[in-house]
């Protein structure tokens, strides 16, 4: 495949934050378009690091170095180089959307939540913004849920139901990128379960990158896998050949649970 | 094992311990309502309509403490609008733009300092910077800006302690969407912290309103025949008018007195009063 | 638009820096009047003759040592008062009051908080000095006794509520740690709790320091205002002066740019100082602040 048809490459991507936690040792990944693209293994592995490369949420903390290449090529074609100290940062944010691992929503209403996105960027219209609500709430399979109470408090939603919401939130900028950072490490089997459906449906309009809370939310997402440790990238394959016939006698030990 | 005390033993100590602790607070606390209840029962005979409208006569010793009353609130008022955007912006600095390094912490440390010179020495600097070197001469404005240097300190630290309970999680979020930073402070920080500076700003106002010293070389004198025209004037107060008539009128009725210690302890409680309420308000309606 | 909101952030970014300059320009200002107005007093007066026992400006007497004394001996005074009575009652809101004794005794020891020192000092001189008059059959009853008694009921409420937050602020599992183990509530508050309030508790105690040596009216209405110094038991009988009643009671009769008005300067800086030294020691008992990048990615 040529450069441009992945949405994502990295090359040679380093980064080491100023207190010496986590790190990145020289990452080549290349993220294909519109396909769930799973990044797994133990903590500290670095997944987190490389995921807040992609949307420069790395900037909120002081980071000693970062280098290489990273290159988002947008809907139009054109590339976009991340590590550029002069991007316009809104608006890559707004290109790639994050959801995090506990489901933070802010003290407002479920529409405010909603809107939150599209009214910092300046979008003022009130039917764009209304439809903005309805579409991605239904992309995330919540619409039918809240529809009748929008202007409720977002903490009254259950777990599941907030998560959800994040979700929404993100997806209501229209982003071209969804991060997704353990996005159901505190939900019940359920809501889990909508949020993996919803990921499915999703990868067709959205070029997805999800960091699993396990191996098993790994086996079952996966169009694409990477295997992280300790700030290595170890093995990367195609989903289901990575957890049936690993490569790397050390991606085999994780994935069969012999250390974790 | 013998040197071991028996359970009947420790558990009779607690429970006079438990009740000595029990004695002491109701030392500690019964006081206070002694003190309130006194303050009430002998002032409130004094408190009529003329008094709290009307002027003094008879060297203090007979009619109102209007003009105290009015000097009061207005040396409160120009402190607060003085100190409120300076404070608050300080502490938005602190909390949300500083970088965590030796300088920004040498700023705190100041600050705190700040917070507890005594009260005299602010009016010595009131006098030396305001009164002397800035030729405001004894005026409203010179003691509402000693008042506001004196509460400064107090704004900066409850506002900052308001704007770092805000969870840093809200900021992330609000980052990730593409919000700038000041855009994330007006839209998400600065509303949720708001009940918890508004109290702050009370508390401190409720200071300025009852100290004396600080008004003392700046700003009070004893006598004024009409209401200060502007806030180059010097002014009556409460808390000076009630140091002098206890302390250097002779002849005074006690009566009057309390009654003047009960209006300002209605001025200064009220606002102590105001905060809590919107602080216990806010609390209810937290959504996080 | 996206460059007119770009400009918006930079200006009040900048507006914010400079509003968070201010305080340290102000620590310098202060830092400064009182110095360039202070400082002549020692070219004025000689070191040795502020280490004399009589203060009498009048006749160019500038002995500091009686209004030194003064200060400290209602403080302690105040102290030995307020420190045990303040802490035992935070111990017993903290640990031992149920949740509505609680709300009852928290408000009502910030109320005493919120209360003017004048009407304290008024109070004093009304109320208690007749009654220390009385019982020990002191010519006025303004006495270093009853200015400390006073300044105990100033330094009661910053030692209840600050001793309070440092208890409550100690983690339920370590009480319930040493409830497992078998000691008694009362053991678990002595050899547990306390000691893990420990820097909060001494914070409140350096507070209540500080809040009672600066404090002015109360001291000015009912010590007495005679600077004396000590001598043996019947010092706290006797009336007193400190160094920020002489300011205030002082200040309004000098000349302008006068000894004597240096000499009032100079006792300022001493306060200053006197307050610095409590601030920087009860600043290195608080905990070290968390940086903002550990409270991002944590």
């Amino acid at each position: 495949m040529a450069e441009n048809d992945y949405k994502i490459i990295t090359e040679n991507l380093v980064l080491q934050y100023s207190d010496g936690t986590e790190s990145l040792k020289n990452i080549t990944l290349n993220i294909p378009r519109h396909a769930i693209s799973v990044l797994f293994g133990p903590a500290g592995g670095g997944k987190s690091t490389y995921l807040r490369v992609l949307n420069r949420l790395n900037d909120l903390a002081s980071v000693n170095e970062m280098s290489g290449r990273a290159i988002l090529f947008t809907k139009d074609g054109q590339p976009l180089n991340l590590l550029h100290p002069d991007i316009d940062i809104t608006a890559l944010r707004r290109r790639v959307g994050m959801v995090f691992a506990r489901p933070v929503v802010l003290p407002m209403s479920i529409k405010e939540n909603l809107t939150y996105g599209l009214q910092v960027a300046g979008e003022r219209n009130r039917s764009r913004l209304n439809q903005a609500v309805e579409r991605s709430l239904t992309q995330a399979a919540l619409w039918d849920e809240v529809k009748d109470r929008l202007d409720d408090p977002a903490v009254d939603l259950s777990g599941g139901q907030q998560q959800r919401l994040c979700i929404a939130r993100s997806l209501a900028l229209e982003p071209e990128v969804l991060l997704l950072d353990e996005p159901t490490s505190g939900l019940d089997p359920i809501s889990t379960g909508k949020v993996e459906a919803s990921l499915q449906e999703l990868k067709k309009d959205y070029t997805i990158i999800l960091v699993p809370h396990s191996v098993q939310q790994a086996a079952r997402t996966a169009d694409y896998a990477a295997f992280f440790l300790q700030g290595e990238l170890v093995e990367y394959a195609v989903g289901h050949e990575m957890f049936t016939k690993p490569k790397n006698q050390r991606t085999a030990d994780y994935i069969e649970g012999r250390f974790g | 094992m013998s040197t071991r005390k028996s359970p009947q033993r420790r558990k009779r100590t607690q429970q006079i311990g438990f009740f000595m602790l029990r004695m002491v607070a109701i030392i500690a606390v019964l006081p206070i309502i002694a003190i309130m209840a006194y303050i009430v029962y002998q002032g409130a005979s004094a408190l009529s309509w003329e008094f709290i409208t009307g002027y003094p006569s008879d060297g203090m010793r007979s009619g109102g403490i209007w003009p105290a009353i009015v000097g009061t609130f207005f040396l409160t008022m120009l402190c607060a609008i003085v100190v409120t955007p300076l404070g608050i912006g300080a502490a938005i600095y602190l909390s949300e733009y500083a970088p965590d390094n030796r300088w920004t912490q040498s700023i705190r440390i100041a600050i705190i300092n700040l917070a507890g010179i005594p009260s005299v020495v602010y009016g010595l600097f009131g006098l030396g910077l305001f009164v002397i070197f800035l030729n405001f001469g004894i005026s409203i404005l010179a003691g509402a800006l000693t008042l506001a240097i004196m509460t400064l300190p107090v704004i900066i630290t409850t506002t900052e302690e308001a704007l770092r309970a805000v969870p840093q999680s809200f900021r992330v979020v609000s980052t990730s969407v593409g919000a700038t930073q000041w855009q994330t402070i007006r839209r998400i920080v600065l509303p949720q912290a708001l009940p918890g500076i508004l109290t702050g700003v009370i508390l401190g106002l409720e200071r300025a309103a009852g100290e004396t010293a600080p008004i003392l070389f700046t700003a009070a004198v004893f006598f004024l025949p009409r209401l200060p025209s502007s806030i180059l004037d010097p002014t009556m107060a409460l808390p000076y008018h009630l140091y002098v008539i206890s302390t250097q009128v002779p002849g005074m009725e006690p009566q009057i007195q309390y009654g003047t210690a009960l209006v300002l302890l209605i001025f200064v409680l009220g606002l102590n009063l105001l905060a809590t309420v919107i602080r216990s308000r806010a609390r209810a309606r937290r959504q996080w | 638009m996206r460059a007119r909101r770009f400009n918006s952030e930079i200006l009040i970014t900048y507006l914010i820096k400079i509003l968070g300059y201010s305080a340290i320009i102000f620590v310098g200002l202060i830092f400064y009047f009182l110095i360039s107005e202070g400082f002549p007093a020692i070219r004025e007066v000689s070191f040795s003759e502020f280490l004399k026992v009589r203060w009498y400006p009048i006749e160019d007497y500038y002995g500091i040592l009686p209004l030194l004394v003064g200060s400290i001996i209602v403080t302690v005074g105040a102290l030995i008062i307020a420190v045990p009575i303040g802490l035992l009652t935070a111990i017993y809101i903290a640990e031992i009051a149920s949740p509505t004794t609680k709300e009852v005794l928290k408000p009502l020891v910030e109320l005493l908080g919120g209360f003017p020192s004048v009407v304290l000092g008024f109070l004093g001189l009304l109320i208690l000095s007749q009654y220390l008059r009385e019982i020990l059959a002191l010519p006025t009853g303004l006495s270093a006794l009853t200015g400390a008694l006073i300044l105990a009921g100033i330094a009661i409420p910053a030692i209840v509520s600050i001793s309070e937050d440092a208890l409550d602020t100690v983690p339920q599992s370590y009480r319930d740690a040493s409830l497992a183990l078998g000691a008694t509530e009362w053991e678990t508050i002595w050899m547990v709790t306390l000691p893990a309030a420990r820097s909060g508790v001494l914070t409140a105690i350096m507070l209540g320091i500080g809040r009672a040596i600066g404090e002015t009216m109360v001291v000015l209405m009912v010590t007495g205002n005679a600077p004396m110094m000590p001598e043996g038991l019947a010092t706290f009988i006797n009336p007193t002066r400190t160094m920020t009643a002489t300011i205030a009671a002082e200040m309004g009769e000098v000349a302008n740019g006068s000894t004597h008005y240096h000499v009032l300067f100079f006792i300022g800086i001493i306060l200053f100082l006197i307050a610095l030294v409590v601030n920087v020691t009860a600043s290195t008992f608080v905990f070290r602040r968390k940086k903002r990048s550990e409270r991002i990615l944590s």
